[in-house]
């Protein structure tokens, strides 16, 4: 049983656009430190989903907890890595990592040094002075994930970040990834379509169903780190969960 | 890109000394017209160098008009950066500013600053004043559309993104909307700083007793097309030369976009 502290503590979600309803009565818990992957169908809303979370849109329904309160980007600590490319043309490789912790009021001193630690860990170190359009699309998605986690966040939203990026690159992102997650203990929400990916990411793995979209099924995920794509025991997860997703 | 640039750049001499060639074949040479209307580079070079010590025939050297002309393009052009950068910004950035200052703006903008100086000068006199405004509002409009046009043009996926780290509205608009308009603004500004040189030349022409247009204007008056051409080189080098310390300037506040 996971007996780590809950973090995020969705309750009823509910999200209408005017008659359209996209979220339907959602509920599930993420524990501190956890990797939780959402999957499901294209077009299942799973994008509002994250947004509802992060309060970007108001719930038609229900409340959403961190650490038992009301979620509020300026109180929680929140970072989210979107689809888009979200790096800002204006700021140097360093500036950029450095956003969040500014937006944050941290002082510079500090700023500084967790900037400077971040970089190494995603061995930007060397690019710290460029700016983006100097920049390669895998780096640039690595100074979007070095300003995530500068900030140290709670939780880590991620929205299909490698969504756009050919496969060897995906994988080698894909451990940093698991790498960062590890030292750094942040809990982490991973969005993808990709089934491979969730299942070579995740503890948990939730499934969604089509619009309205609600659960389908929660996943438990043990494989031991780091996983063989081709193990059976792999295959085996990764076929459940392609039926679950292809049942409808 | 840039070694390209730096190999022909004898190019961009050799359009002026071809320019200038064709003038002086034309009129030196096949005399096509007479001296006294159309006269050549040779004696525009003469009557430059004489009127940058002589006054005569309109009461001050070529540097004097230059500098008084200046004074007020600058000036007005400076009250436009001042006030128009920050309406286009505001009106792009807050709604009711922007309900609230449109109408006025919308009907403003299509009456060029020209179309000032008659008011103008019943207002304020043929004085410095009445021309600080007109170049005034011939900078204001490029510095408030620009700005606006900047403004708009902020990605939602920044604006997510502070807003995911919690950003405040205000720290959205500096952080991220005021330099993603920052290369536009700096645009508007350049545009600004043309448009305010043109309207100065004008209207000292209507209305002035000194400046670069009210010496074009004494000299077709006495019949002095030789000053009337130093006047007009006199205009274009200055309106290049802003140009080009503007670009400068731009290219070191505008960062992380390709150049060229």
């Amino acid at each position: 049983m996971d007996n780590r502290d809950v973090i995020l503590h969705v309750d009823h979600m509910t999200k209408r656009f005017g008659d359209l309803l996209v979220l339907n009565d959602i509920s599930f818990d993420v524990r501190k430190g956890e990797f939780l992957c959402i999957v499901g169908p294209t077009g299942c809303g799973k994008t509002t989903f994250l947004n509802c979370i992060t309060g970007l849109y108001e719930l038609s329904d229900g409340q959403i907890l961190v650490n038992g309160e009301p979620v509020d980007t300026r109180k929680h600590n929140i970072a989210y890595i979107f689809q888009e490319y979200s790096t800002m043309s204006w700021l140097t490789v360093e500036q950029n990592v450095a956003f969040g912790l500014k937006i944050k009021n941290v002082p510079k001193a500090v700023i500084d040094k967790e900037v400077a630690e971040v970089l190494e860990m995603v061995g930007l170190t060397k690019y710290k002075d460029y700016y983006p359009v100097e920049l390669s699309t895998s780096m640039l998605q690595r100074v979007v994930i070095a300003r995530a986690f500068a900030t140290k966040p709670d939780i880590l939203l991620m929205d299909e970040p490698y969504g756009q990026l050919d496969v060897e690159l995906r994988f080698r992102l894909e451990d940093e990834l698991l790498n960062l997650w590890r030292k750094l203990g942040t809990t982490v929400i991973f969005i993808t379509h990709n089934i491979e990916e969730a299942v070579y990411l995740s503890e948990n793995i939730l499934v969604l169903t089509n619009k309205p979209t609600s659960i389908k099924q929660e996943l438990k995920n043990p494989l031991p780190q780091p996983r063989n794509v081709v193990a059976p025991e792999f295959v085996e997860i990764r076929n459940k969960v392609t039926d679950l997703i292809k049942w409808w | 890109m840039k070694k390209k640039k730096s190999n022909y750049w004898y190019l961009s001499i050799l359009s002026i000394v071809a320019f200038l060639l064709i003038w002086w074949l034309c009129c030196n040479v096949l005399k096509m017209t007479k001296e006294s209307t159309l006269p050549g580079p040779v004696t525009i070079a003469e009557t430059f160098m004489e009127k940058m010590t002589s006054t005569a025939p309109d009461g001050a050297t070529l540097p004097q008009h230059i500098i008084s002309s200046l004074q007020i393009a600058m000036g007005g052009w400076a009250l436009g950066v001042v006030i128009g950068t920050p309406l286009g910004i505001f009106m792009a950035w807050y709604k009711k500013v922007d309900l609230f200052a449109r109408p006025v703006f919308d009907l403003l903008r299509p009456v060029p600053g020209l179309a000032w100086i008659p008011l103008m000068i019943i207002l304020f006199g043929i004085g410095i004043t009445s021309k600080i405004v007109t170049v005034f509002l011939s900078a204001f409009v490029p510095c408030v559309l620009n700005s606006y046009t900047g403004i708009r043009q902020t990605r939602d996926v920044h604006l997510w993104v502070g807003k995911t780290f919690g950003a405040t509205n205000f720290q959205m608009l500096r952080y991220i909307a005021i330099p993603t308009a920052l290369p536009l603004v700096m645009t508007g500004i350049r545009v600004a700083l043309g448009a305010s040189w043109t309207c100065i030349v004008a209207a000292e022409m209507l209305a002035s007793t000194k400046g670069l247009g009210y010496m074009i204007q004494q000299a077709r008056g006495i019949y002095r097309p030789d000053i009337i051409i130093c006047g007009m080189i006199a205009i274009g080098i200055i309106g290049a030369l802003f140009s080009a310390v503007l670009s400068l300037i731009e290219n070191a506040v505008v960062k992380g976009v390709r150049k060229e």
